[in-house]
């Protein structure tokens, strides 16, 4: 069946004349038709418009545009509900941008397009990427295509599932915090982060905009690096993006491991961490070994204030960017007798419960009196967590660890208590706050119920090449990347 | 183990938030528990550590100024709540 191909396996078809993009886009909305009653990645599609874009690569293709010029021409690619695509919605999964429709396409969808992606449907998340199960999006959770009473991760959480679920060939979502990885993990597939600057904010609605960072989300590593390629780069339009060349990043995959120094950082390997998550991650650091890489317990000693110091940064930039979410310009209002009471209706009534709890924890650190207590202390943990993994390179070329502590949870577990929710992303947030990049792939499953279990590397800044190639040599090596849930 | 200090109904006001009575005491008592873990920062030493506010600073980030297009003012507009005559319509601001 054609949704079951990975985006290599469809762009090999496409360019052989085999398929054409509508078949594959086709084949992705009636996979959705037949699955996403049962999983619900997809907020909203614009069938219409993907055909459309489905048709144009077709006549790219039988113009002779080639796949070396745009690598993914044709491929059905979707959407996190937080990107700008000209004329489509990006509801952030809140109930505050009403009817909001984008304006203009941002930079990573511009790119995706130049590249011939066929770009359809806006993914569920956690309302405002705040969350980590989608159980925060104001119009509903999605479901982990493994076992639907279990979320999915979040926030980038429909992102995981549809490609779980094959109802497309590759998503792409944002990761602040474990956004990207962890969903991965929960739901068996590949979600890599890049190193903050690698890929253009610009068009992407900002959460916490120091540790934001699009990446993709795929079936196995090799499409992982087929998008980031695609999409990375410098951007005029976003300051922080860093002028740094674009490596080849699929033509650089290949190899094993011989020489290659793996890190293990003991701060890590905590108790709590679940007995079958750590028996797959035991069994992939000893296949990783037998693959050649050297294996040197490194310490990370300011790893346990990661989530205290996480908290107090990504609120306080949450703050600051949600503030444009007033009722003048764009999406819903809720009037109000003077401009600061309409605020003040249409924030308390447009945000869900999370976005309000962050942006007032938020508003708290950096006011008057606290800000040195909180905020200005947590931006120095942050140095003190970047010097970690800045001593640890010194001596290793990427760091192996689980994604989560311990496989999808079921949905409501973690509902009324948001510390247990904070705490399901300790593994994968330092990683943000130093702004390196890191990679979640499977790496085996739970026996009852059968769940997917991550594992995560994590590479030098700027070091994706390294990376992907770390984890496509594991991939190649193991099953795991090739097991589907069955629907 | 809640902060005392915080006032729920201030800092909600800060951030142009109305919270409802139910959860004014929900959020209050989780945003307490929350304070209380990230109290945690205490136990370390920060002397003389820089504060970080980017994991990849860049300085002097200048483009050309030079004219270039943006977007038409309607498209601007089309998402607004309330507009006319080109402009956002907001509630009456001077007396």
């Amino acid at each position: 069946m054609l949704h079951e191909l990975t985006l290599s396996g469809l762009t090999a078809k496409l360019a052989a004349k085999e398929v054409s993009s509508r078949e594959a886009m086709q084949a992705c909305l009636d996979r959705i038709d037949a699955v996403d009653g049962q999983v619900n990645a997809f907020m909203s599609i614009d069938r219409d418009d993907a055909l459309g874009q489905a048709d144009a690569a077709d006549a790219a293709l039988a113009k002779g545009n080639t796949h070396a010029a745009q690598p993914l021409l044709g491929v059905p690619i979707s959407l996190k509900d937080l990107f700008c695509a000209k004329g489509q919605p990006a509801n952030c999964s809140s109930k505050i941008l009403g009817n909001f429709l984008s304006p203009y396409d941002g930079t990573v969808v511009r790119k995706l397009r130049d590249a011939g992606a066929v770009l359809f449907g806006r993914l569920n998340m956690d309302e405002f990427a705040m969350g980590s199960s989608t159980e925060n999006s104001a119009f509903g959770r999605s479901n982990n295509p493994w076992d639907l009473e279990r979320v999915p991760g979040g926030s980038s959480g429909g992102c995981a599932a549809a490609v779980a679920a094959q109802e497309c060939f590759g998503s792409i979502g944002t990761d602040t915090g474990g956004s990207i990885r962890q969903p991965a993990a929960l739901c068996g597939c590949v979600g890599l982060k890049p190193t903050y600057g690698r890929v253009s904010r610009f068009g992407v609605v900002a959460f916490a905009s120091s540790l934001d960072q699009v990446g993709p989300l795929t079936k196995d590593v090799r499409d992982s690096a087929t998008l980031l390629g695609a999409m990375s780069g410098h951007d005029p339009h976003d300051s922080t993006s860093v002028p740094a060349d674009v490596p080849d990043y699929v033509a650089e995959l290949g190899g094993d491991l011989k020489g290659i120094k793996l890190g293990l950082p003991r701060e890590f390997l905590i108790d709590g961490i679940d007995p079958e998550v750590r028996a797959a991650f035991d069994a992939a650091v000893k296949q990783c070994e037998a693959l050649g890489a050297e294996i040197h317990e490194v310490s990370m000693p300011h790893t346990e204030y990661g989530v205290a110091t996480y908290y107090i940064v990504a609120t306080a930039e949450a703050s600051a960017n949600l503030a444009r979410f007033d009722g003048i310009r764009y999406g819903d209002r809720v009037d109000g007798d003077d401009p600061f009471s309409l605020y003040c209706n249409t924030r308390g009534r447009g945000f869900g419960e999370e976005v309000k709890r962050r942006i007032i924890l938020g508003t708290y650190v950096l006011s008057s009196g606290y800000y040195d207590a909180y905020y200005l202390r947590a931006q120095k943990a942050r140095t003190l967590i970047k010097r970690d993994f800045e001593q640890a390179f010194e001596t290793v070329d990427a760091l192996i660890t689980p994604t989560v502590p311990a496989p999808a949870f079921k949905a409501g577990e973690k509902m009324d208590d948001p510390l247990q929710m904070y705490l399901s992303d300790i593994f994968t947030i330092s990683c943000n706050l130093a702004g390196t990049c890191g990679i979640s792939l499977p790496c085996g499953f739970t026996s009852e119920p059968k769940l997917p279990i991550g594992l995560q590397f994590l590479g030098k800044p700027f070091g994706e090449s390294q990376l992907l190639q770390i984890a496509h040599a594991y991939e190649q090596a193991t099953p795991w990347h090739t097991e589907r849930a069955s629907l | 183990m809640a902060d005392t200090d915080f006032d729920i109904q201030y800092v909600a006001n800060l951030a142009r938030i109305a919270l409802t009575p139910d959860e004014e005491a929900k959020l209050g008592h989780q945003l307490g528990d929350i304070l209380g873990y990230v109290k945690k920062l205490e136990e370390l030493d920060v002397t003389g550590v820089e504060p970080m506010a980017h994991a990849v600073p860049l300085a002097n980030v200048l483009r050309a100024d030079e004219v270039r297009p943006s977007i038409p003012q309607e498209a601007a507009l089309a998402n607004a709540p309330k507009q006319a005559n080109g402009l956002f319509i907001v509630p009456k601001i001077v007396e």
